[in-house]
């Protein structure tokens, strides 16, 4: 037999073997518009939300939650509208998860005050005893590091300027820090004295919260 | 002696590293087995289920299946090509340098260096090192290729082949990332895109390490172990072919419903259809080797470790392509009964298979008996009573999450909360621990068998 006695030419045809189902079903797509479309309701991540979700990556929290409602009807029920493609547009890495210990959180933003998700984060037990997600209340005694926000986002390519990204910190530090901020006294009881008048990861994380989903929320409620 | 200048002791490292990741990964396992029905073991951050499971299939997909592949491949190479390893200091190198990734690996992961991409989670100084890693492991196999003394060869060199060509596409490809600072990076691929090409690389990355490489090991091992030739030797070839082209294309079943477009979801399954008989092909070959022999079951113990691997190898690429179909992908996918799917691979083949195989190859490289064949069958009831409680409660578990999701009242309003699926699998979790615990106590009798025959003093001088 030929090809069994000739290891460079086997190894050639296997790259060649490999790379058909490779380029049809992955690389092709990679090109084609409609893989990736990108619409204008839904916008980029705010230098805090994105912070946010840098935080989201690093505690692993897509090893238990997904982001995609399927087009089912139980799932809709549940969850909300569907997931389309042009949410995504914004997301490098995809955090679509594959395991549903804890539910979707692609409709997740508005659904709860902020107040509501600074006391589930901090004890997730307290507010449902039987849950088994980890407690998060260590993310509040965290200073948001915001060092590397515009360089985030400009890798990302939201195309915020430098200004921007200082404003939108800023603006979001004031809101959360604000003596009329509607959830305070959780922020507050959460929070170590001396960052209350700070951004804390916990800011960062749930301002994420309350960015998923909000875009196609604000879609249907303009309709 | 026979063995004219083969490098053995690169064999042995790998080896034993193997069975330190091994360990390693399986106690990571039992932490976030008891996280889930008792979140407080969750300590630390460092030690938190986010992050520990990703630890968890790293320190087993790359520390104990990579580090087994290298053990095995190194011993094969040079067996089927009657040639000494080209560049032995290359590979005691490739050895050190290993052990020092995983490591790093393991630390990473725990302070939360982790890009989220499934079985790609390392950071991007990691993947360069993961690449370097590959290239000194691929230059000995094209060179002892290229010097071979042995002119045909034999099939397990064709699934060795595949694996370093694919594994060095996949991990390229997938891991392609603009880094933001030494521990941080964002994939270049957005959204629908991203998804896309994080599967396909997921599900070929456990191909071409959890199946070609233990293929080739299967169809090395068996034959040796029991003394006779593979079945059909066409037959290896029709399925070697075939499931490498088919492979590729099957990412997808992974993204079901998902927003990815639905011609490259539609095309996934009839691939991962397709792949049930390149992969029965195999489980053909080997149930037919020992055709006329099978009283070897009860006589020889490496042959009930084979013949269960790929028996599970089968039911695997099966139940894979049957849960891949829209229809029962929407009540499984997201529930722990995927989680049993990809245990019953991983503990019931790949395990059985990469034990049998040591269990050959350590004795011969080293010039030692097996210490003890009573404790290797020990280890053999433990590691397959162990696995079957696992996945089975977890199939059991999974259909009942799955059909409580769905369940609805008479009015059409849902019938369960989110939490009330969750909690009812608690008792699920604490019988899923216990099959853990007694698939552990398995691997250490056999991680204590090996350390016994090697430490034993060498059996008369071979002739």
């Amino acid at each position: 037999m030929g090809i069994n006695s000739k290891p460079v030419v086997f190894a050639v045809l296997s790259a060649v073997v490999i790379l058909i189902g490779t380029v049809v079903t992955v690389f092709v797509p990679l090109l084609m518009p409609s893989t990736q479309p990108v619409s204008s309701y839904v916008k980029p991540y705010t230098a805090v939300e994105l912070e946010g979700r840098d935080i989201y990556i690093r505690e692993g929290c897509n090893n238990c939650h997904t982001q995609t409602v399927r087009p089912l009807r139980t799932e809709v029920l549940r969850y909300g509208e569907y997931s389309k493609a042009e949410e995504f547009a914004y997301d490098r890495p995809f955090l679509w998860g594959s395991r549903r210990t804890g539910p979707d959180l692609n409709r997740l933003g508005g659904k709860y005050p902020d107040s509501w998700h600074y006391k589930h984060m901090q004890s997730p037990q307290s507010m449902f005893e039987l849950s088994n997600m980890p407690p998060y209340g260590w993310l509040a005694a965290n200073r948001l590091d915001t060092s590397n926000s515009f360089r985030k986002t400009s890798i990302q390519g939201f195309g915020y300027t430098e200004q921007q990204v200082k404003q939108q910190i800023a603006d979001y530090q004031a809101r959360v820090t604000a003596s009329n901020y509607d959830s305070k006294t959780t922020r507050d009881l959460v929070t170590p004295t001396n960052l209350r008048g700070e951004l804390t990861e916990m800011d960062a994380i749930i301002a994420y919260m309350q960015k998923l989903g909000r875009d196609v929320k604000s879609l249907e409620a303009g309709r | 002696m026979k063995d004219n200048g083969y490098e053995y002791s690169v064999v042995r490292g790998f080896a034993f590293s193997a069975l330190f990741w091994l360990v390693v990964g399986l106690i990571v396992g039992l932490w976030i087995a008891f996280e889930m029905f008792n979140p407080a073991l969750n300590i630390t951050p460092w030690l938190s289920f986010g992050r520990l499971r990703v630890v968890h299939t790293n320190g087993l997909g790359l520390g104990f299946g990579l580090a087994g592949i290298f053990a095995t491949s190194y011993y094969m190479l040079q067996r089927l090509t009657r040639t000494p390893l080209p560049f032995p200091k290359l590979a005691k190198v490739h050895l050190w340098l290993f052990n020092a990734a995983i490591a790093l690996a393991a630390i990473s992961l725990m302070a939360g260096m982790n890009t989220t991409k499934e079985y790609a989670e390392l950071e991007w100084p990691l993947d360069i090192g993961v690449v370097i890693l590959w290239v000194m492991f691929a230059v000995n196999v094209f060179a002892i290729l290229i010097k071979r003394r042995e002119k045909q060869m034999y099939i397990s060199l064709w699934y060795l082949i595949a694996m370093t060509v694919t594994i060095a596409v996949l991990y390229i490809v997938n891991n392609l990332e603009v880094p933001v600072t030494l521990f941080k990076s964002y994939s270049i691929y957005a959204g629908a895109n991203d998804a896309n090409v994080e599967w396909w690389y997921a599900h070929n990355i456990v191909g071409f390490i959890f199946t070609v490489p233990v293929l080739a090991m299967f169809y090395y091992f068996l034959p040796k172990a029991t003394g006779l030739p593979i079945y059909s030797h066409r037959l290896s070839i029709v399925s070697f072919w075939s499931l490498i082209f088919a492979y590729l294309w099957t990412g997808a079943h992974h993204l079901m419903l998902t927003p990815l477009p639905e011609w490259i979801q539609t095309v996934a399954i009839a691939f991962s259809i397709f792949l049930i008989a390149p992969s029965w092909g195999s489980v053909m070959n080997g149930y037919y080797t020992l055709q006329g022999n099978w009283e070897q079951m009860r006589s020889n113990y490496l042959a009930k470790f084979f013949i269960l691997g790929i028996t599970f190898y089968g039911l695997q690429t099966l139940q894979g392509p049957l849960q891949g179909l829209r229809t029962l992908n929407a009540f499984f996918h997201y529930t722990d009964w995927v989680v049993g799917h990809v245990h019953m691979g991983t503990m019931g083949w790949v395990t059985m298979i990469i034990s049998a195989s040591f269990y050959y190859m350590i004795p011969k490289i080293t010039g030692r008996e097996i210490y003890s064949i009573r404790l290797a069958n020990v280890h053999f009831w433990f590691i397959l009573a162990g696995q079957l409680v696992w996945t089975i409660t977890m199939w059991i578990g999974g259909i009942q999450q799955g059909a409580m999701w769905k369940a609805t009242n008479p009015d059409g309003s849902l019938m369960y909360s989110f939490l009330d699926g969750l909690t009812s699998l608690y008792p699920y979790y604490r019988i899923r621990f216990a099959g853990g615990v007694v698939y552990f106590i398995g691997i250490l009798i056999f991680g204590w068998n090996l350390i016994q025959t090697v430490r034993q003093r060498p059996a008369t001088a071979e002739a």
